[in-house]
């Protein structure tokens, strides 16, 4: 019997085991420290040498930065105008501890919600702005980012403006249910009035764009531009995963890989992107 | 209420429910399917094509999941590619052209999560489906069958009068992936499922749908009669709209959540 006996000696393996990795790795986030780990090349950066536009030099994966970072290195000075402040969700499921969630998140980016929006010059060119920043509940949508944006493309139309509309999310913000999925169909309904009053609607994917905001305004853009390397896709790693019980490629769900794929008219790193923006914008007659 | 809602749950993903295809023969006349996005392949969860109510031409799309492994293999369990998305907007751009109103069933856990369906854009091919059929210049009814499963679902859902069966759900993701994300548990479904409010009652007390259909059982004739009722009721009304009227209310259906 005793041949039999080690049959409990199985290793075990623990399925939370792999979570745990990606939650790590899904948090590429500079510490406030020295150096920095670039998230894409895993080099150890000194922080100097990634610079206020925060660009790996080993890699130019483009780091995740705040909304106010990102206006910063986007607009021309002082030309921002914040539009759409202080619109409050009704709680539609009436979620355990959601508005302490909120409050924390607001404190801790000095946002109100998980986008900012509102009107601003970018090289000259007048536009209607929209970033996302994936501090804010993984910028994830609810009924407040989805009535932001929605607000922001109708004001569009009504003056003639093009969108320029830096996206970042982890999708629909499960906290507000299927009212989050409604914000999908809403956004795309307004992006389709302002394409359709003759307007430019420009996109940039950053790190990360994934779920319900891929599907939907983000990929509905006249143009569609992504950041090197950045994270664009529909369904998580894990899920594809586990679904089709495989390991997937690095390069999987990059800026390059939807690039070849043909869902990219172009990858444009963050320094050049201002020129890039208003290039556009000009090409499209500008603010009409 | 536990009970309710998970029973609610389980008697959406019956397999014995009646699918897209059922309906499409059942309550219409002469129904022809038409298959293929034009672009890349012919995906087999997503059904489509022409058929009669009550003698007026229509196109009818659905979700179709597999009433067996077999069939489900083919059907991949209900859950589309993007060129099924792109199929259906094929379908529902020549229902425009040519005046045909738009009836879709439908009936998925999701779209599916794979290599190929990222590589061909299935978040694009949503994001299309949701802009165009905002703007379609025909009447658009959409009736949830089963599971309404996320974008997958709204793919197919951003219509003028969105309906569902008594013991169906529409969430913005199943209750297991909504567990997995939010408490890192995807076993925590049912508690999910609770807090989510994905039942045709509560959706309608949300007004996220505009109408519930009694069931008794999953293929009772009584249902199917009445939604063939409903449904040549509600075309009648939607067809004599201005389409000014009707594309903005079908704004304002959306805009107002």
């Amino acid at each position: 019997m005793a041949l039999f006996g080690k049959k409990d000696k199985y290793v075990r393996i623990n399925p939370n085991r792999s979570l745990k990795r990606e939650v790590e790795r899904d948090v590429p986030e500079v510490p406030d420290e020295l150096f920095a780990k670039c998230p894409a090349c895993k080099h150890m950066i000194y922080q100097k040498d990634l610079g206020v536009a925060k660009i790996c030099p080993s890699c130019s994966y483009n780091f995740r930065i705040s909304a106010q970072e990102r206006l910063a290195l986007t607009v021309d000075e002082a030309s921002f105008e914040e539009l759409f402040t202080g619109i409050e969700t009704k709680d539609p499921l009436n979620f355990p501890k959601y508005s302490e969630k909120l409050s924390q998140a607001r404190a801790a980016t000095g946002l109100d919600e998980a986008v900012l929006t509102g009107k601003a010059n970018i090289r000259g060119q007048k536009v209607a702005l929209a970033i996302m920043d994936s501090n804010f509940i993984m910028a994830s949508m609810g009924t407040v980012v989805g009535e932001k944006l929605t607000r922001l493309f109708e004001l569009a139309i009504d003056e003639k403006l093009p969108v320029v509309i830096f996206t970042a999310s982890g999708g629909a913000r499960m906290q507000e249910g299927i009212m989050s999925l409604m914000q999908m169909a809403k956004v795309s309904a307004a992006v389709k009035r302002h394409s359709n009053a003759g307007l430019f609607y420009l996109t940039i994917l950053t790190d990360p764009t994934t779920g319900g905001v891929t599907a939907s305004f983000a990929m509905e853009g006249d143009i569609i531009l992504a950041e090197p390397q950045a994270l664009v896709g529909f369904a998580g790693r894990r899920v594809i995963e586990t679904t089709v019980r495989e390991n997937l490629p690095d390069d999987f769900q990059k800026a390059e890989f939807l690039l070849e794929h043909g869902f990219v008219d172009a990858i444009v790193k963050r320094t050049d992107m201002p020129d890039v923006i208003a290039n556009l914008v000009a090409f499209h007659g500008g603010a009409k | 209420m536990t009970s309710n809602v998970s029973r609610i749950l389980k008697e959406a993903r019956e397999q014995s429910r009646l699918t897209a295809l059922d309906y499409a023969q059942v309550i219409f006349d002469d129904f022809m399917e038409l298959h293929g996005d034009r672009q890349f392949s012919d995906d087999g969860a997503i059904v489509g094509g022409l058929a009669r109510l009550a003698g007026r031409p229509v196109t009818v799309i659905g979700i179709q999941k597999g009433k067996n492994l077999q069939d489900n293999l083919h059907r991949n369990f209900g859950q589309p590619n993007p060129e099924g998305y792109r199929k259906a907007l094929r379908l529902m751009k020549q229902a425009e052209k040519f005046g045909r109103p738009v009836i879709t069933f439908i009936n998925t856990a999701g779209a599916y999560p794979g290599v190929g369906a990222e590589e061909r854009g299935q978040g694009e091919a949503i994001a299309r489906n949701l802009m165009e059929m905002s703007d379609l210049k025909v009447p658009i009814i959409a009736v949830i069958i089963g599971e309404g499963g996320s974008g997958g679902a709204l793919a197919l859902a951003v219509a003028d009068r969105v309906w569902m069966l008594e013991h169906t759900m529409y969430a913005v993701l199943s209750p297991e992936g909504f567990a997995s994300i939010l408490w890192k548990d995807g076993s925590r479904a049912t508690e999910a499922a609770e807090l989510m409010k994905i039942t045709a009652g509560e959706l309608y007390k949300m007004d996220v749908v505009d109408k519930v259909i009694p069931e008794h059982g999953y293929f009772s004739s009584e249902t199917v009669a009445m939604l063939k009722e409903e449904l040549i009721a509600e075309i009648e009304v939607l067809s004599q709209l201005p389409l000014e009227e009707l594309l903005e209310a079908r704004y304002q259906r959306f805009r107002k959540y």
